[in-house]
């Protein structure tokens, strides 16, 4: 058996050689959980704590939780930093009217390449929060920081490592959080979804990765652990980055360094909704964006033969190649599902074929998410 | 789980086990089952092809990785199990009852040849590092 490894980017089977990575608050609580840890990007990781559909389910159908601690809070504070990000970021800042409202964005390059996708939190007109990608966060935070040096001096850029994060996602998920932290439940039962309340030390986000209702929450990281224990304490489970991928994907959510990078713009990675071109608002990228129209764009397939769909599968249309971003075996609808980048002209429904080792196999072009709040979306 | 004293085994984690016709049958080892995870496709060989020892001849793929599994030995491909096709998972639940494939070979000698249980369980530890 000769193992070729698919899914998040940088999942290895070997098991994590805990010399050299980095590790988060929660790495003892993994181990005494039984999680099967994997170098992810560097950090070491639960990929699963035995069956990844099982985890799958659980969080589609009840509740489950995410070490995201190696994600990044950044917060931009002073005076003029809704200015600042409204010509950072590729989304607008000005969408953002009410406290603790969240918007997703994309960052890019002047060329129009995507530097990292996050999502910002306005607090006041003197503080925003945003969380980045762990891959990316040193190089997001030079960035911010090279681009607030010229355009909004006075600003400070903070990364918050004192904070950890976990996320508690699924139909119960908010439910379970007010158990174990009822001190929050009045600023947080009224929260819409992308939205934030800061209840002191804790941050909860209504926010997710899944595709389920659920809250992030922020928090000092030497209260983590007690946080996670008491949430598995009244039932929440502990879900691996694994299961991560596939709700992700089945919600038709992008992932950094997979679906979009720095050589790919945001409107051939099915992230056009949260662009805007039409005010005459200038951000950096905008006239990049402008002159170059995109020939490809990001589309859901859906495998009619028997196989998987797989990143970098080359897929071949009436109108040219594609290529795969992610792809996998949906634990919702039972079939193997993928984003893909394929030229513009292909139209949903048409039927396409992938390149799977000397087979080439069906599959259909649909409208994405593939599946959210519980159920699948595709007929 | 232990691995079955009775089977032989290769370097690469599959399982032969040796049937009274002087037939085998082929699967992927328990150790090997718990590397990749939950299974979710599998595509034996077709019946009457003729395999050279380690040439790749079936697929395994689970939710995160997809496998090669190779010939144990050289020989003829006799029968494939397509239950699989259906109910991968069985190879997760069941690693050494879920075969994928059988062969005549060419060589009994071949067979006898390959890791005993004790010497299989090296190299999984050497792995294991």
């Amino acid at each position: 058996m000769g193992a070729r490894l698919y899914g998040l980017a940088l999942f290895y089977l070997q098991k994590a050689a805990m010399t050299t990575l980095k590790t988060t608050p929660l790495n003892a609580a993994h181990r005494a959980m039984g999680a099967k840890m994997v170098d992810f990007g560097g950090w070491d990781m639960p990929v699963n704590y035995g069956s990844q559909i099982d985890e799958h389910h659980q969080v589609r159908n009840d509740v489950g939780m995410f070490d995201v601690c190696h994600m990044r809070v950044v917060d931009a504070k002073g005076d003029g930093v809704r200015a600042f990000l409204r010509y950072l970021l590729a989304n607008n800042a000005d969408k953002l009217a009410a406290s603790g409202r969240a918007l997703y964005s994309a960052m890019l390059r002047p060329d129009g390449g995507v530097i990292d996708d996050l999502i910002i939190y306005f607090m006041t007109e003197q503080w925003f929060r945003i969380v980045v990608n762990a891959g990316t966060a040193d190089k997001d935070i030079a960035w911010m920081k090279q681009q607030a040096a010229v355009h909004a001096p006075k600003l400070t850029i903070t990364s918050r490592d004192d904070l950890a994060m976990v996320a508690v996602q699924g139909p119960h998920a908010r439910t379970k959080v007010w158990e174990v932290l009822p001190q929050t439940k009045a600023a947080t039962e009224h929260l819409i979804n992308f939205q934030a309340a800061d209840c002191g030390e804790y941050f909860v986000a209504r926010t997710g990765y899944t595709g389920e209702d659920g809250f992030e929450v922020m928090l000092p990281k030497e209260k983590v652990e007690a946080f996670w224990y008491a949430l598995s304490k009244v039932g929440v489970k502990p879900i691996g980055l694994g299961a991560r991928d596939t709700l992700r994907l089945e919600a038709g959510m992008n992932l950094y360094g997979q679906d979009m990078d720095e050589t790919v713009g945001p409107l051939e990675s099915g992230l056009g909704w949260t662009v805007d071109l039409k005010s005459d608002r200038d951000f950096i990228g905008k006239a990049a964006l402008l002159a170059n129209p995109p020939t490809k764009k990001l589309a859901g397939l859906v495998l009619l033969d028997r196989g998987v769909l797989r990143g970098h599968q080359k897929v071949k249309t009436a109108h040219g190649d594609g290529e795969i971003t992610s792809g996998s075996f949906s634990p919702t609808l039972e079939k193997s599902i993928a984003l893909a980048r394929i030229p513009n002209e292909v139209q949903l429904g048409d039927t396409v074929q992938v390149e799977i080792r000397d087979k080439l196999l069906n599959a259909k072009v649909v409208k994405y998410p593939f599946a959210r709040n519980g159920k699948g979306l595709i007929n | 789980m232990s691995n079955p004293s009775n089977l032989k085994y290769t370097a690469s984690h599959e399982w032969v086990k040796t049937e009274a016709d002087g037939s085998i049958t082929i699967g992927i080892t328990q150790h090997a089952q718990e590397l990749l995870g939950d299974m979710v496709f599998v595509e034996a060989p077709a019946v009457g092809r003729k395999l050279k020892a380690k040439e790749e001849c079936a697929v395994v793929e689970s939710v995160k990785a997809a496998a090669d599994v190779y010939a144990p030995v050289s020989g003829e491909v006799i029968a494939a199990n397509g239950d699989l096709d259906s109910a991968p998972e069985a190879i997760n639940s069941d690693p050494y009852g879920a075969w994928i494939f059988k062969m005549k070979p060419d060589s009994a000698a071949d067979v006898a040849a390959l890791l005993d249980a004790a010497a299989y369980q090296a190299v999984v530890d050497s792995e294991a590092h």
